[in-house]
């Protein structure tokens, strides 16, 4: 009996914190390696950053209701999936359009960080006012196809056990794309040739000049990558839960502790960052009463909920981790840059 | 155009607007504008000083004026006996153990010299204080949420008069500020912004959540004022008397009596109103006027100019023997305090504290907006710049409602096209703002009225 105790304590915290907040730290190591790449070759925090997020994930709803009105679906897949390589395109392209007709003027006048930050504000409200026009400011769900692929009372029934282990698929189809992408943008970043200069960029402007870089065409490509990058996790996240401009907006202090926690600047630090932001933010607002029911005696069971902090700080914890990176260690997890 | 002419020229024209306002709509509708727009200037000299002045970007604006909001609220609400005598005690046990707690995680992370040894008696103290606090916090708000949660539900403030609320505000938002700018001002400078970001967030989940200190969604309606009320103004002898002589003419043109008292009475109900407004248009702008004269003061003043030495060269002035890290704590906490005043009077002119009022496009980015479209580092150019972007953010709605029946004209009545134009008209100001915000960084990156550059 208190085998099945502990396996069901397991069952448990897998289901409700390890499986969400490996979705959830996939998706935003995503969106935070989108982040990361601007800061390190563009130099400024981009507050459009979770607008921008919004944008891609829109352009790849309106392309999936195009494809599912010419009746092609993605099977047991969702169709966002097929329509996601357009969106990253369309959204790649209004990205290059903004960054023309604003970014590029501060880079040539070689405007200060905080200066092209304050800039991204600017961009940021546009992108909300477009988000909210074409789309709205409600809550969407662009989901379909197969939804589980265990699912909760077939393990019960499978096992035996009281608790049920329920995994979505797009969770699954999360931890897969999220993979793909990582992998291929740190091949990208060490291996070609492209990637290095946009390192060596990064790394130090003057000099790669020297070398014979071209800045524009690494500033495309960084614009590129970052669109590619944010656009997807901004599909995987709607697709876990689903669409709303606020919502995602509420997605940039998040992203900013994950790229500062793990070391602005650095791409390996942001996967860490992200896992590290949602893992904490799931375990610490998890109410682990049940958990304690299973696996303690019965006089010592737990008569409050045992929950750190309640859902609503689910933004806090985020700043506190913050707080204390910024104390305990101010160039984050990886050494990032520090300019 | 010379520098000296713009900023009369500037409110030359913002009076016109707003004169046009009143005539075209009504000057009740102009005062309200006004009173928002006084409210408006004020934090954006507080965060003019910030970033004109000091070069701080503070992302976290929403949060002071929450903060202000809530002392505002915590000040003048008449304290609710019952929930202080059942549960005040819990309350006060659980502050004391969490201040008790960070004052000794500070100690041992001070002075514990072996890292294992600091970082476990750390971790054992936290979790020793949220076992504590657990014990007493969560019975506590329970009792005071299920006492009366249809009137009060929380613990009430002090029943001052509201306009101290104001004073205690700046306090408040300056230890708040003060916390920040310890842990972050050291840092790099875009710390600072995803920091206060961070910081105003929780400040509004703080409101939002915590039932027993401001009973969170519910709001806090009925705080008192410090101008009369309309239903008084119309009933005194005094007010009556002052509304006849002022419309003395329009008065005897009217032949009956019955209709000359109906005219009269609809006059009286109109000029309480305004008169009201008035009162408000009276107090904010003297705070407006005395926090612009003493800042004008301040700056220039020597400590301005070393503040305009660590903003335009930092290794400089440090070099100087400037100490760089206490004059940017010390700019930041000011600029804070002075956002906090603005949150405090924003509560007091609306009546009611609603937390779920409080976003950070309105309150942070808004206000960024007025300091750099007026001219930052220029105080009167955020008043300026106060004044223009929340007329602007105002008027934008009937332009934008406006533009978008021109454009959907030409579609018929039932049209989804144009049903979803009109729908989404209320987007459109935040395109206004964006393009407004891109526009003056661009074209007018000093501002409209942009700093003075002295020259000896």
């Amino acid at each position: 009996m208190d085998n099945f105790e502990l396996v069901n304590a397991l069952v448990l915290i897998s289901n409700f914190v390890l499986i969400p907040a490996l979705s959830y730290g996939s998706q935003l190591a995503l969106a935070t390696l989108s982040l990361t790449i601007i800061y390190g070759v563009l130099r400024f925090s981009n507050f459009a950053q979770a607008d921008w997020m919004s944008f891609g994930t829109m352009t790849t709803i309106l392309f999936t209701w195009y494809l599912q009105s010419l009746g092609i679906t993605g099977g047991f897949l969702p169709t966002a999936l097929i329509a996601l390589p357009f969106a990253i395109i369309l959204t790649a392209l209004f990205c290059l359009l903004i960054d023309r007709s604003v970014y590029s003027f501060y880079r040539k006048k070689k405007s200060q960080p905080i200066v092209l930050m304050i800039v991204s504000v600017g961009v940021m409200f546009i992108l909300q006012a477009i988000v909210r026009f074409i789309i709205g400011p409600n809550d969407r769900k662009f989901f379909d196809g197969e939804k589980y692929i265990v699912h909760a009372l077939d393990f019960k029934d499978y096992f035996g056990l009281s608790e049920g282990l329920t995994i979505k698929s797009t969770q699954l189809i999360t931890l897969i794309v999220a993979i793909i992408a990582m992998v291929s943008l740190f091949y990208f970043l060490q291996r070609t040739k492209m990637g290095k200069s946009m390192r060596a960029y990064s790394n130090n402007e003057d000099l790669a000049l020297l070398s014979g870089i071209n800045p524009e065409r690494v500033v495309l490509i960084t614009w590129v990558i970052a669109s590619a990058l944010i656009t997807t996790a901004g599909v995987l996240y709607g697709l876990d839960k689903s669409f709303k401009p606020f919502t995602y907006f509420n997605l940039l202090l998040p992203m900013f502790a994950a790229a500062i926690v793990g070391g602005i600047g650095s791409p390996i630090g942001a996967v860490i960052g992200g896992y590290v932001i949602a893992f904490s933010e799931i375990t610490l607002t998890y109410a682990y009463k049940k958990f304690f029911i299973y696996l303690l005696p019965e006089n010592l069971e737990p008569s409050g909920l045992m929950q750190v902090l309640s859902t609503d700080y689910k933004f806090a914890i985020s700043f506190i981790i913050l707080v204390i990176v910024l104390i305990v260690r101010p160039t984050g997890i990886v050494k990032g840059k520090i300019i | 155009m010379t520098d000296n002419l713009r900023a009369p020229l500037a409110f030359a024209f913002m009076g016109i607007l707003l004169a046009i306002v009143g005539f075209t709509q009504s000057w009740s509708v102009s005062l309200s504008i006004i009173n928002l727009c006084l409210i408006s200037s004020i934090m954006a000299i507080g965060v003019n000083l910030q970033w004109g002045y000091g070069g701080l970007f503070n992302a976290g604006v929403m949060g002071f004026t929450a903060l202000g909001g809530l002392t505002a609220v915590l000040v003048s609400y008449d304290p609710v006996y019952e929930a202080w005598d059942k549960a005040g005690i819990g309350i006060l046990i659980s502050a004391i153990i969490l201040i008790l707690s960070i004052t000794l995680v500070m100690f041992a992370y001070r002075n514990i010299s072996s890292p294992q040894f600091r970082n476990t008696s750390i971790v054992l103290i936290i979790i020793a204080a949220l076992i504590g606090i657990n014990n007493f916090y969560g019975p506590s708000i329970d009792v005071i949420e299920s006492i009366n949660p249809a009137k009060t539900g929380f613990l009430g403030g002090l029943g001052l008069p509201i306009v101290f609320s104001w004073v205690i505000a700046a306090f408040v938002a300056g230890l708040v500020a003060w916390v920040i700018g310890r842990i972050t001002l050291r840092l790099r400078s875009d710390y600072l912004a995803i920091a206060t970001l961070g910081i105003s967030e929780i400040v509004i989940a703080i409101v939002k959540h915590e039932d027993w200190l401001s009973r969170g969604v519910k709001n806090v309606s009925g705080l008192d004022r410090p101008v009369p009320y309309e239903i008084e103004l119309q009933q005194s002898e005094w007010f009556i008397n002052l509304v006849e002589r002022i419309n003395y003419a329009t008065l005897n043109s009217v032949q009956t009596i019955s209709s000359r008292q109906e005219l009269l009475n609809d006059l009286i109900i109109v000029s309480s109103g305004v008169f009201v407004k008035l009162c408000y248009v009276g107090l904010f702008l003297s705070v407006l006027l005395l926090i612009f004269y003493l800042s004008h003061l301040a700056l220039n003043s020597p400590w301005g100019r070393m503040l305009r030495a660590i903003r335009d060269n930092e290794v400089a002035a440090s070099a100087m023997g400037k100490n760089i890290f206490a004059q940017h704590l010390q700019i930041f906490i000011i600029g804070s305090a002075i956002i906090g005043i603005a949150g405090a009077m924003l509560t007091t002119l609306d009546g009611q504290f609603t937390p779920g009022s409080y976003r950070p496009l309105r309150f942070t980015f808004i206000i960024w907006l007025m300091v750099i479209v007026g001219g930052s580092g220029n105080n009167l150019g955020s008043i300026f710049g106060g004044f223009f972007v929340w007329f602007i953010w105002i008027e934008a709605e009937p332009l934008s409602i406006g533009f978008m029946n021109l454009l959907a004209s030409g579609f018929e009545y039932d049209n989804p096209i144009r049903m979803h134009l009109l729908g989404s008209a209320a987007h459109l100001r935040l395109f206004i703002m964006g393009l407004l915000l891109l526009l003056a960084l661009r074209f007018m990156p000093r501002g409209v009225i942009p700093e003075r550059i002295q020259k000896k």
